[in-house]
């Protein structure tokens, strides 16, 4: 064990906050669930991308910097310490980018990578349907084969992905075997937004904005070539992808240091009316703590992988950590803002109330998305400590 | 960067755990509640002849000249089989503190029972007022007792105990009952104190390691235990309550261990920020030791509630783990103390500084 940085390290960290601090746009882009924020986030994709920090653990000739996870780490705490903006293509880059590569064709990696670290095509995820949420294996959209084989004929519907409003492609998976049940007979297919027989319903989400829509399949012809893996693998094609969500990359630990580190500022600007409630105190303690916890756990982690070792089981905890974190530490923030935590940034008593409200919002969507917290805990008792199904 | 342990530290404890689930188990443990010492020479001796009094004793007093770092996956091990010895205490404080003693008995202090220590032959425990009471002064031969901003070392012969029952019958508290006087001092003043600080941040990191043992046992014995027993014609491990108590014993758990190693790591290497990461360590780990006690029991149903399941021997101990070396709030306060400070450098890119 040995905490320290290597001299390589720190060199890398020093290049990465050169690069944040004369690029980072100076004030906070608007929200992407809007669409002049949506095209600002793409731009900004572009930016990264040219200066070679848009996926630094991408392979050096698909644009990336063949970094190793902990200087991805490092250049996460660098991104969220310089205020950067959110990844609107994070779906891509971190999601289905390397699931590309460990799945996908010579062409289809020629074809689909470059414009997804570039952000030219923005990637929205296509899993839940309405009667298929927290069981994904009662999926129904159904992918059939055109007679000539050429295409896939899509029919169904697809519900809750995120930024598709405004996206170009979507990945998920449908039923190619319109006879299979459950996990067998899915395929994981990607899908051009904007063919014939797709419509996008946006849906409002609570802050009002579209963050969300449907997706309609009405006969819609998919090329074949859009297959990702073999026909009828989509459930370990998409394992492998939730894998890397739920693994490391959904949400780096520096996201949360700086939650911790705003909630402390907060709590000693009001600390004279916190304190009449001693949980606060406690509460902002305990924030502290935790992100230090997850951080901790996080590098140790990608440690262990670094050296070639594997992540376990145990790997299923840290969706329930961090989001029960998050919510945790705006709910902290809500009471020390008091009478002032519902007011929009905007209303005249408002006040330095900053962004808690719309984090306070989001946080409550983290136990439900990627696989909500419930399921987490079946998954930790059944699959990390053997209790029976 | 590298938070990993070594293969050589990996399969230490390996061995030890295995030597420790054989010799120390629920039955051998229950024999010592009905012995007048309620400690065993014989394990003593078994544990010294594995190494383990002399790990952190320094090779020059014939030691093995290992760190808090080392010891703190055996700490772990100690806790899995709720160990009835003070083996913890004396490596991770009674050690430490000889070996940082300065001043003109220093030397004397070190040769005479360092070496005595590492071949197993003497016992010392520390005493600190923040404890109250001393586990194991029954059976020590030399106590190091905290008074105010002085240390004194005493034989059994300048010391009267008087025994405090727990609801653990594996503790064995003492109150300790001396005079001070000049012949005992062996520091004083800010030597003093620093001494007492280093015992207490490493006693704190002792039950933290052993409270991320404790707990994993008492979950382990909690999944054999719901996968057998049936209700409703079905194991009752199968039903989504009782899996999901001891997945909340389990995902905390995860996160509790990091900052146990941090807070090992950054002792050993006497960084400036041990205590405030002993103090989370401390915190996160007796806080999941609670709720591993309180939903383990739960899962065992009446039966957690009696005499007769060994669930009560991890149990209990958590239990007193919370409120030994430094109270809940007193931990808090010092990471407080050090978050709201002006001076403090937290947010993210601050973690390994
Ligand atoms: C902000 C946000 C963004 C999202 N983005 C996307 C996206 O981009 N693409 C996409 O495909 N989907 C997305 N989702 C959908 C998300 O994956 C689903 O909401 C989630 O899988 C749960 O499904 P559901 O909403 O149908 O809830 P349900 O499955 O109906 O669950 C409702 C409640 O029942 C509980 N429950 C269900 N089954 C069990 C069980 N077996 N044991 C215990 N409890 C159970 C759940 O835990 C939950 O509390 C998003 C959701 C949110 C909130």
């Amino acid at each position: 064990m040995d905490l320290n940085y290597t001299t390589e390290q720190t060199a890398f960290r020093a290049e990465a906050r050169e690069w944040l601090a004369a690029n980072v746009p100076p004030s906070p882009l608007p929200s992407f669930d809007t669409e002049a924020g949506f095209q600002a986030h793409r731009e900004w994709e572009a930016k990264l991308y040219e200066g070679r920090w848009g996926m630094i653990t991408w392979p050096e000739a698909m644009g990336g910097r063949g970094a190793d996870l902990i200087q991805w780490l490092i250049f996460e705490e660098e991104y969220y310490a310089a205020g950067a903006p959110l990844r609107v293509n994070q779906n891509g880059i971190f999601l289905l980018g390397p699931t590309m590569m460990e799945y996908g064709t010579e062409e289809q990696k020629q074809r689909f990578l470059n414009g997804m670290a570039t952000g030219k095509d923005i990637w929205c995820q296509a899993w839940s349907e309405p009667n298929a949420g927290s069981d994904m294996a009662a999926i129904r959209a159904k992918a059939e084969l055109s007679e000539d084989g050429k295409h896939y004929i899509v029919n169904g519907q697809k519900t809750w992905s995120t930024r598709a409003v405004w996206a170009d492609w979507a990945f998920g998976m449908f039923r190619t075997d319109p006879d299979s049940q459950r996990h067998k007979g899915l395929s994981f297919i990607l899908v051009p937004l904007d063919l014939e027989g797709i419509t996008v319903r946006p849906i409002p989400q609570l802050d009002g904005l579209p963050g969300f829509a449907e997706i309609f399949f009405d006969n819609v012809k998919v090329p074949v070539d859009c297959l990702l893996g073999e026909s009828g693998q989509g459930w370990s094609v998409a394992m492998a992808t939730a894998g890397f969500e739920r693994g490391l990359m959904l949400r780096s630990p520096a996201r949360f240091q700086q939650t911790a580190k705003r909630l402390v500022e907060l709590y000693k600007e009001n600390q004279a009316s916190a304190d009449l409630d001693p949980a606060v105190k406690k509460a902002v303690v305990k924030a502290y703590m935790d992100a230090e916890a997850y951080t901790l756990s996080t590098y140790q982690t990608a440690c262990r992988l670094v050296q070639g070792g594997k992540i376990g089981a145990e790997s299923s905890t840290n969706k329930i950590f961090w989001s029960e974190l998050d919510r945790d530490m705006h709910a902290t923030a809500m009471s020390i803002l008091g009478a002032r935590a519902e007011l929009l940034p905007h209303a005249p008593q408002a006040g330095g109330v900053a962004n808690w409200l719309d984090g306070w919002l989001f946080s409550q969507s983290g136990p439900i998305y990627a696989g909500t917290n419930e399921i987490q805990r079946n998954i930790i008792a059944e699959r990390m400590l053997g209790m029976p199904r | 960067m590298d938070f990993t342990f070594t293969e050589d530290q990996l399969l230490f404890q390996e061995s030890v755990r295995e030597f420790l689930l054989n010799e120390v188990t629920a039955e051998s443990i229950r024999k010592l509640w009905d012995t007048e010492s309620g400690r065993s020479d014989q394990l003593w001796t078994q544990l010294a002849e594995l190494g383990l009094t002399a790990m952190t004793v320094p090779e020059e007093f014939g030691g093995l000249g290992m760190n808090e770092l080392d010891f703190v996956l055996i700490a772990q091990e100690c806790g899995y089989v709720a160990l009835p010895a003070p083996l913890v205490h004396q490596a991770l404080v009674a050690v430490p503190t000889l070996i940082n003693m300065s001043g003109d008995n220093a030397d004397a202090l070190k040769a005479q029972w360092l070496p005595a220590i590492a071949e197993g032959s003497a016992k010392v425990m520390v005493g600190l007022e923040v404890n109250m009471l001393v586990e194991d002064a029954h059976i020590a031969d030399l106590l190091i007792m905290q008074h105010g901003q002085q240390l004194h070392a005493l034989t059994p012969a300048q010391f009267t105990l008087q025994f405090n029952e727990s609801v653990d019958p594996s503790r064995k508290l003492y109150s300790v009952e001396w005079t001070a006087s000049a012949e005992t001092l062996i520091a004083d003043g800010d030597a003093a104190q620093q001494l007492i600080d280093g015992a207490m941040d490493r006693g704190a990191l002792g039950v933290a390691a052993e409270s991320l043992g404790l707990s994993q046992r008492m979950v382990d014995m909690a999944v054999t235990y719901t996968a057998d027993r049936q209700q409703f014609g079905k194991p009752i491990g199968s039903f989504q309550a009782v899996k999901h108590l001891m997945a909340n014993i389990a995902f905390k758990l995860e996160y509790a261990k990091t900052p146990v190693y941090r807070a090992a790591y950054t002792i050993a290497h006497k960084q400036q920020s041990s205590s405030v990461n002993v103090s989370h360590a401390k915190l996160a780990a007796t806080e999941v030791g609670q709720i591993a006690a309180r939903n383990t029991m739960q899962a065992h149903g009446a039966m957690g509630y009696t005499w007769e399941v060994d669930l009560q021997i991890f149990m209990k101990k958590a239990w007193a783990y919370n409120n030994a070396w430094g109270l809940v709030a007193f931990h808090e306060q010092r990471i407080a103390d050090f978050v709201l400070s002006d001076s403090a450098v937290i947010g993210a890119g601050n973690t390994f500084v």
